[in-house]
């Protein structure tokens, strides 16, 4: 038994890039599936339907690439909830039981619900692969923007990437891309209605407020 | 390009032929030729206050020779080159530089035209220009072309490897192009990757726009040096910019104005090609501003979508030209990303759909601490 105390788990900036980047993943999301498979919505050339759709989508991605980089900076200054190694248990023996167990728990061969007062191993194992997702979006789409200016400086950032792939290439990867972060948007919001359910720590709270219910052992 | 067969020492006599007294023989005023190197200008992105050193340049004697090399083409960029309707200004300009050597024109045939070729190589090593037309196939050693008992790769690697430069034309001679499309039977490459050490700028294209062949070779006499180039090898003036930039149908793009159909009314309008698969926004070539057979058209311009023919690879990576995106590997031909997606995003929701019932029937489930009521 222990007594239930609130514990500041998720610091400022952990709460802002997380909100910051869900706004960006849906605007960029829809904007991007119109900019992919657009319809004919302008009764005149006059009109600019695709210009704003695009201007919003690039001023969406730079939005999202300095949450990304935020967080990634966050990594390595906040608190041990927000730290590196808390996306990859796998490096350590620990961290890798704490998976093991927590797989057992989500495909129910387990009653024993995993209480960790940060993120539960598999979930931190989830966020660095969508780090890497983030990144692969960021990089393919400023690759793809960078076009319309191939002597600029992005184009130099980025150009890099024609050398390695095709344009096509990087385009379905940037579509797909979406399409598989969309899949991990629904797996999130569902695991954290689950364990906010089962593990009763407060963690759909907790994004917003900060604060995560703790039961300390005496 | 008439004057072709220099083995019997007409050279020296067509070498002082001057340029003036050529366009008065064709019907070709000095106005007609100072408005060409007033073009030549503006497709080189040049101040026109160079205009008289380019006319100056043009006018100089001090061409160099020409090698015309053909390997695997269909001769298209040669066809480009001569199928124009009137003789022009760039063609005669290219005419008097003293083409040496070109299978496809020449009057001189079997030995006689090897010994021209050899001539050439040997009296101006190091001073003439090659331009190579039709990729180069490169797997067991090279037997797939081979042009009088020499294989197309030990043709290039003499005539390349000893030029002042090479210029590619068309994209089998820049990148491999059409014969080295996927599976690549023939193990075809472009100039650059089988002469490495060759001076080589690209122009693909399927065919080569004459114009930017004529502008490259007028850049080269007017500053003794081959233009600025990109990192495919391209030069500037004619690849720095993506079609979809440039062109005529753009702002039905920014407009939201899309043909979905062909021969539909907003096919008709000249709406925009990018749903029906143009590669316009990936392409990079100046074919909306300089366009095809003396500027009468282009692709794009004549109700087709762009098929990148000027990126390497673009048969493989560009395909299929009709569809915005590549078909998703080890998914069938017709699956698209988005039916790909789209499945994957139901998938999702419906295993966590199934495993959120489960749960919420499952009610013995224990935290590892007891919960205090």
């Amino acid at each position: 038994m222990g007594n239930l105390s609130e514990k500041y788990v998720w610091e400022v900036p952990v709460r802002v890039t997380h909100w910051v980047n869900m706004v960006c993943i849906l605007t960029l999301s829809v904007t991007g599936l119109y900019i992919g498979a657009p319809r004919t919505l302008a009764l005149t050339p006059s009109e600019y339907v695709m210009g704003w759709v695009r201007f919003v989508h690039f001023v969406a991605a730079y939005a999202f690439a300095i949450s990304v980089a935020s967080r990634i900076y966050w990594a390595f200054r906040g608190n041990r909830y927000a730290r590196w190694q808390e996306f990859f248990p796998i490096l350590t023996r620990e961290g890798r039981w704490h998976m093991f167990e927590t797989f057992r728990y989500y495909t129910f061969l387990s009653r024993q619900i995993p209480h960790v007062t940060g993120h539960n191993a598999l979930a931190g194992t989830a966020y660095a692969v969508v780090f890497l997702l983030y990144l692969v979006m960021i990089v393919t789409g400023f690759a793809l923007y960078a076009e319309h200016a191939p002597q600029g400086t992005l184009h130099t950032l980025v150009g890099w990437m024609f050398a390695l792939f095709s344009n096509q290439g990087i385009r379905l990867t940037h579509h797909l891309t979406m399409w598989l972060l969309i899949a991990f948007a629904i797996h999130h919001v569902y695991s954290a209605w689950l364990m906010d359910v089962k593990e009763k720590g407060g963690v759909m709270s907790g994004m917003f407020g900060g604060y995560k219910s703790v039961r300390e052992r005496n | 390009m008439g004057h072709t067969d220099k083995g019997d020492g007409t050279d020296s006599v067509e070498r002082h032929l001057d340029l003036p007294r050529i366009f008065a023989e064709r019907g070709i005023s000095r106005r007609d030729f100072m408005k060409f190197c007033t073009a030549m200008s503006a497709v080189l992105a040049l101040p026109v206050t160079l205009v008289p050193k380019i006319a100056a340049a043009l006018e100089a004697d001090g061409r160099p020779s020409i090698i015309w090399l053909e390997f695997q083409s269909c001769t298209g960029d040669t066809e480009a080159l001569l199928r124009a309707a009137n003789p022009t200004v760039g063609e005669i300009v290219l005419d008097v530089l003293s083409v040496d050597y070109s299978e496809t024109i020449m009057a001189a045939a079997g030995h006689q035209a090897e010994e021209a070729r050899m001539k050439t190589l040997k009296e101006q090593k190091g001073k003439y220009i090659a331009v190579v037309e039709g990729a180069i196939p490169v797997k067991d050693g090279g037997i797939y072309c081979c042009i009088a008992g020499k294989s197309a790769l030990d043709i290039a690697r003499d005539v390349c490897g000893n030029a002042l430069a090479t210029i590619t034309v068309g994209t089998c001679a820049s990148y491999g192009g059409i014969p080295a499309a996927a599976p690549n039977p023939t193990g075809a490459v472009g100039v650059k990757e089988a002469v490495p050490g060759a001076t080589v700028i690209n122009l693909p294209g399927c065919p080569v726009n004459t114009d930017n062949l004529v502008a490259t070779v007028v850049h080269f006499l007017t500053f003794g040096k081959l233009p600025a180039v990109d990192g495919k090898g391209r030069p500037l003036f004619a690849y720095g910019k993506r079609i979809h930039d440039n062109c005529e149908r753009r702002p039905h793009f920014d407009a939201g104005q899309y043909v979905e159909a062909w021969g539909s009314e907003a096919h008709r309008s000249g709406h925009c090609l990018y749903k029906m698969g143009c590669k316009g926004p990936e392409t990079f070539h100046n074919c909306p501003i300089q366009r095809y057979n003396e500027k009468t058209n282009w692709p794009v311009g004549s109700g087709h979508g762009c098929a990148g023919c000027s990126e390497p690879q673009f048969w493989d990576t560009m395909t299929p030209f009709y569809k915005r995106l590549p078909n998703v590997p080890g998914f069938g031909v017709e699956t698209t990303a988005d039916k790909i997606g789209t499945g994957l995003a139901v998938a999702t929701a419906a295993a966590f759909a199934a495993h959120g019932v489960v749960s919420a029937f499952r009610r013995k489930d224990e935290p590892e601490r007891e919960k205090e009521e």
